[in-house]
Formats: structure tokens, sequence, C-alpha cells
């Protein structure tokens, strides 16, 4: 290995190497990106309107902590629950009962190489994850297997300064269906870093839904990087609900490799205070004959700013693609902020696409009307809310994921309904 | 139930209206008609709290209350009741559910219990009934992609849940075919107890054929201009506004 000089970023500098079996040939790109690549400034276009600054400043460290109860932070009941604190596994509050057909290895317990599927090059938070690997899981959904009850993924963070790397790997097998459910909380402690990367296979045939919560605390960091493979006839979807967190940024980059995929990309973020929530995905149609379906809504209040950026490639040979997008935003107060771009790149011409933005504030005479029945303001702007949400929560098929979202919604929102 | 008093109100720097007088009792019902623009409108706006019309002096006494003191809610929960001219969609919002959350919250501030949800249907298939307005539209989004028929039908279904002491109904005639017309009256009609009013405000005559009214006014230019009993509103079917504004002239 090449002498490892001094990283260019701060933020990595009191970390230890990962202990994790990773390729050496990754922890070796990995730390050529640290050691050359510099903190992603706005001028650089994936990251235009998010600034990192914050995070550069702080010299993370990983450490090991417990918590009292995982009751909080239980999404679903499932006797299939993992749990990881400050990206390290806790067998105490965790429950394994794998279900039939089912394996989950954890990464610190593997006896092999970890590879990886997300790229390394120039990308700082991928590389950090990579050479400053906490902990992970590793899912195999094998084939023909149907779950029927969710596999839950549970992550705190808890303590001041603490960063996790935590590589998720799920693996859906042909004819396979299951749902996974991840959720990214935080308890006591400041300023802290969540570098989630989850990697997914979904194979032929395979049917698989992620619902991922993200209720972090507001000063917090999350960099959450999916990468997914679909393979043909598959069917995907994942939902993403941002409820709280300092500075969050979602990467989602599928690429529809096979023939007769369904990728569905659902989203909701409600923010207040100083939030900043950037959504960036990629839908890339390799292939004809599939079709995309991405709705992500926004509620943004107080000084908090959405970012949504999506993007729909149709490769040239990648006829008959119906592939749909939209965003929409509502903004509470004035200085909330949106920066919304859809884009489609479509190099077939046999394609149906469309993709829409829009940013409006709530309907004023909607909110008189319900008052004039005796709903008070704040009732009718909150029922006002949730109808606009509502679009995206009745995408989540998970009765205890809905009850749960709703649950937090009560809390941090102050919603009655 | 209401005493309205020399009432001037305006909107941006516009007056509109000019020193009303209106005291409507219970049991009592009220037509009042006009020409387009005359201020009918403003008037039930201002009477429901809407915040774009300013009032500028007069007095509104409900049931020994300030009227205008009171916030738009805290009017509905007294027992004011709008039904709008132009009634509003708002996608995503189930009727039903409004309505259940509307009833809760009057509840509430009449220091009650909330209504259990078997009460609460009952009352839904009740008073939907009334109107004849198909359950499916009662727990629809409101007024998204209903007919203009059925968004006035919506509008005396809601009157009817919320049981109001006054009701305003704003034109609730216009856009309703003969069927429909004698459906809402009726229901208006089964709704009316002595100890509740109602005001309709409408342009035509034929819905007073159904809503027998004890008062007819003529809103004009800002004021109540004259008044009468239901032979008025005949009176101004026939003739029009142009005499009474003959009338005025030559008071002048
Ligand atoms: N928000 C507003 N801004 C400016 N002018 C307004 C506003 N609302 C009403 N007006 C004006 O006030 C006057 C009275 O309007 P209003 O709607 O009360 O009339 P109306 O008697 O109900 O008429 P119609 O029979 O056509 O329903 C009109 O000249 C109208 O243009
Ligand atoms: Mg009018």
């Amino acid at each position: 290995m090449a002498v490892i000089a001094e990283n260019t970023v701060n933020f990595t500098k009191a970390l230890a190497p990962t202990s994790l079996s990773v390729s050496k040939s990754n922890i070796e790109k990995a730390m050529y990106t640290l050691e050359n690549s510099p903190l992603p400034t706005t001028r650089n276009e994936a990251w235009k309107y998010t600034r990192l600054v914050k995070i550069g400043k702080v010299k993370f460290q990983n450490t090991k902590a417990t918590i009292a109860s995982i009751d909080p932070y239980k999404i679903v009941e499932s006797a299939c629950t993992f749990v990881f604190v400050n990206g390290h596994f806790s067998a105490e509050l965790s429950s394994r009962v794998i279900p039939a057909g089912v394996t989950c290895e954890l990464l610190s317990e593997l006896n092999e190489e970890i590879g990886t599927s997300v790229n390394l090059e120039n990308e700082l938070f991928n590389a950090t994850n990579t050479a400053h690997l906490t902990g992970g899981i590793r899912i195999t959904i094998s084939a023909k297997t149907v779950v029927e009850s969710p596999i839950q993924i549970i992550h705190v963070l808890k303590g001041d300064h603490v960063i996790s790397n935590f590589r998720t790997i799920i693996k859906a097998e042909k004819f396979s269906k299951s749902a996974i459910v991840q959720g990214f909380f935080s308890e006591e402690g400041e300023v802290n870093f969540c570098n989630n990367i989850t990697e997914v296979s979904v194979e032929d045939n395979a049917f698989l839904t992620i619902d991922k919560i993200q209720y972090e605390s507001e000063n917090s960091f999350h960099i959450n990087t999916e990468e997914v493979q679909q393979a043909k006839n598959s069917n995907f979807t994942i939902n993403t609900f941002t409820l709280n967190g300092g500075i969050v940024r979602n990467n989602l980059h599928i690429n529809v490799n096979g023939e007769n995929c369904e990728s569905h990309l659902n989203g909701a973020y409600l923010l207040k205070n100083k939030q900043h929530v950037d959504n960036h995905s990629i839908v890339d149609h390799k292939v004809p004959n599939c079709e995309s379906f991405e709705l992500y809504k926004g509620v943004i209040d107080d000084n908090s700013t959405g970012v949504f950026n999506g993007k729909v490639y149709v490769r040239q040979d990648a006829q008959k693609i119906n592939a749909f997008q939209s965003n929409g935003n509502v903004l509470l107060s004035d200085n909330a902020t949106i920066n919304s771009k859809p884009e489609l790149e479509i190099y077939a011409d046999d394609v149906k696409c469309s993709h829409g933005s829009t940013t409006g504030q709530l309907d004023e005479e909607a909110v008189f009307y319900l008052r004039a029945r005796g709903l008070s303001e704040k009732s009718a702007r909150q029922l006002m809310v949730s109808a606009f949400i509502g679009e995206v929560l009745n995408k989540v098929e998970n009765e205890q994921v809905l009850d749960f979202i709703h649950g937090i919604l009560r809390k941090r929102f102050d919603w009655n309904l | 139930m209401i005493k309205i008093e020399n009432l001037h109100a305006r909107v941006e720097e516009k007056e509109i209206l000019k020193g009303l007088n209106l005291t409507v009792n219970a049991g009592e019902i009220h037509a009042i008609m006009g020409p387009n623009g005359a201020g009918k409108s403003t008037l039930a706006s201002v009477l429901a709290g809407r915040e774009d019309f300013e009032v500028t002096e007069g007095s509104v006494d409900f049931d020994g209350e300030d009227l205008l003191e009171m916030d738009t809610e805290e009017r509905a929960r007294e027992g004011l009741f709008l039904a709008f001219q132009y009634p509003v969609e708002i996608p995503g919002v189930s009727n039903v559910n409004f309505l259940r959350t509307a009833i809760n919250e009057i509840r509430e501030h009449k220091g009650e219990d909330p209504i259990s949800a078997k009460d609460f249907m009952a009352m839904v298939r009740e008073k939907s009934a009334l109107v004849e307005l198909d359950a499916k539209l009662a727990s629809r989004s409101v007024n998204e992609g209903f007919s203009g028929g059925e968004k006035k039908r919506n509008e005396i279904f809601q009157m009817a849940m919320l049981n109001p002491k006054l009701s305003i109904l704003d034109e609730t005639d216009s856009g309703l075919d003969i069927d429909a017309l004698r459906i809402v009256a009726n229901g208006v009609n089964k709704l009316k107890t002595k100890n509740n009013a109602t005001i309709v405000i409408t342009h035509y005559q034929r819905l007073l054929d159904y809503i027998v009214p004890d008062f007819v006014h003529v809103l004009f230019d800002g004021k109540i201009v004259k008044t009468g009993g239901k032979e008025l509103a005949l009176e101004l079917e026939e003739k029009g506004y142009d005499w009474i504004k003959e009338e005025l002239a030559a008071a002048h």
C-alpha cells in the first residue's frame, strides 16, 4: 500500500481505519480519495444547494455506546429486528429470529472480503464509509422466499461528534418477496453524523420494499446513499420519510438493468427551524419496457430548506419506457426555501415520460372555508398539510409504519389528527 | 338572534357596505335580494369573519355577544353557518373527516364529549339522506370534482351536520336544476325550528316558493333599502330593480 499522506479533509482525521474485512483494493481507492478529494463545495453541481462546511469543521470519532431501551425507535413489531448503536451491533436490544429462507450476517462477523458497488472515486462520503467502516449487515432473501413480516434495522446515534459509517447489503434473490424497514434515530448528544450506504440487488422477478424513516436530531448530519440494481421483471419500492435531522442528504441511485421492471420512489419531508434536506435521485433506464414512478412531497416551514434533484435517464435502446416524476412543495413561511429540479434525459424515442414540480402555499380560501365550519386555524392548516403529504403516506402499505410516522407528526409537529 | 346596526365595511379602499341594518329573530326566515354587486355576499362574508373585509363602523349582536369580536371559527362554534356562493374544492381533505373534526371542536368549545364514531356515522347517513347526497360524495374530498349542484347540496349537508342557530345561504339555488332545488329547499325546511333562523340570499323568486320567507329585503348599494313580505319577491321578479332605484332617487 502506498504511504498514506495526511487527509485533506478534517472530519475523518480522528478516525481509526476499519476493523472489518473490507477488500484491500477498496481501502486503497478510498484512501486515495480521502487524500486527494476536498470537501465538495456548492460550486460542485451535485452539491449546489447543500453546504457541507459545517460537516467539514467537526472532528468526528466513533465510540461505542449503550441505550436503555429500543422501544421509542421500534417502527414495527418484528422478531427480526437488528439494532445498531453508533454503527455497532447491539445483541441485547436486537431480536434475531430470522425468517426461513433469509440469512442475516453481520459484516463484523463476515469471513470474506467486503466489496462494494458504490463509486469510491472522488466520492468523499463513500470513501469515508469504506475506509472507516464501523459495521454493517448483509441480508439475503433466498430464491422464492416470501417473507411475511418486515426485517427491521434500527440505527441510533448517541454521544457527541459521533460518526457511524454503516453498510447494509440487501440481496433479494429470484422470485422472492420481502420488505425491509430502516429507522435512523439519535439519542442524547450533539452534532452526530450518520454516513450510511445501502447496496441493493433485486434479482429476476423479485419484489422488494424498503420503508425508511429518518428522525435524528436537529443538529445532526445524515448522508444516505442507496445503490440499487434491478434485474428483469423485478419490482422495487423505496419510501423515504425525513422527519428530523440537521443536514440530510439522500442519494438514491436506481439502475434498471433488466426489462419489465417497476420502480417506485416515494418521499416525504417535513421540515422546520433550520433543517436542510436534500433528496437526490437517479433512475437509470438502460433497457426497454420498464416503468418508474417517483413522487416526492415536502412541507417546509420556518427557515428550513428543501432540495429536490431527480434525474431520470432513458438510454438510447430503452424504448417503451414509462417514467413519471413529480415533486410538490408547500412553503409555510416566508423564510422557507425550496430548490426543485426534476430532470429528464431521454435518448430513446418511443417513451412516455413526464415530470413536474410545484411549489405553493396553503390555499387560504380553503383555510377560511374550514374555519367557517368551526375548525381552529391550526386544525385547518394541519388538515390541509396532511392532505398534501397524504398522497405520499398512502403509498405505504405497512400500517405499523404509518402509525409510527403519525406518532412522530403528533410529537414533533403537534398534530392532533 | 342577530341584530346588525349601521354596518359599514370595505375591501381594500372600496366601501361596500354603507350603513346596513337588519334584525333577524329566532324562528324567522329572511330573504335578501338585490342586483349583482350590491354587497350581498360581502354581508355574508363579513358576518362569517372573512379577514379581507374591514368593518369601519357599526355593530353586530349575535345572541347577546359581539359577533365582530369573534374569530371565524368561534362564530361557527356559536352557531353561525354560511353556505358559500362558491364552495372551495379541497383536494385530499375528506368531507366526513373534516366534519368530524369540526363537530368535535365545536363540542369541545361547548364543554361536551367528542362524538362516538358510531353516532357520527349514523348522523352522516341520516343527514346525507336528508339532502339526497350520495354517501360516496359525503366521504370524498371536499367538493373536489363535484358538479355545481352537488357542491350546493354538500353545503346543505354540512349545515345539517352542524345544526347551526343562524344559517346564511348565499345563492344556494343558483346552478340547481328544479329537482335539486326542491331537495335542497326541503332539506332547509326540515332543519327549520322555532329556535333557529335562516337568511337566504337569492336572485330568484322560485326558491322562495319552496322556502317561504317571513321577510324579503332589498339590498342595494350596500344598504337594505326596502323590506316587505313574500309578495315583494314576486314584484321584484316581475319589475326588476329600476323602480326601487327610482323610488330611492325620488326620496332624496
Ligand atoms: N375581495 C374584493 N376585492 C375588491 N372588491 C371586491 C372584493 N369582494 C367584493 N368586491 C366588490 O364588492 C362589491 C360587492 O360584491 P358582492 O360579492 O358582495 O356582491 P353580491 O351582491 O353578492 O353580487 P352577486 O349577486 O353578483 O353575487 C362588488 O363590486 C365587488 O366587485
Ligand atoms: Mg354574491
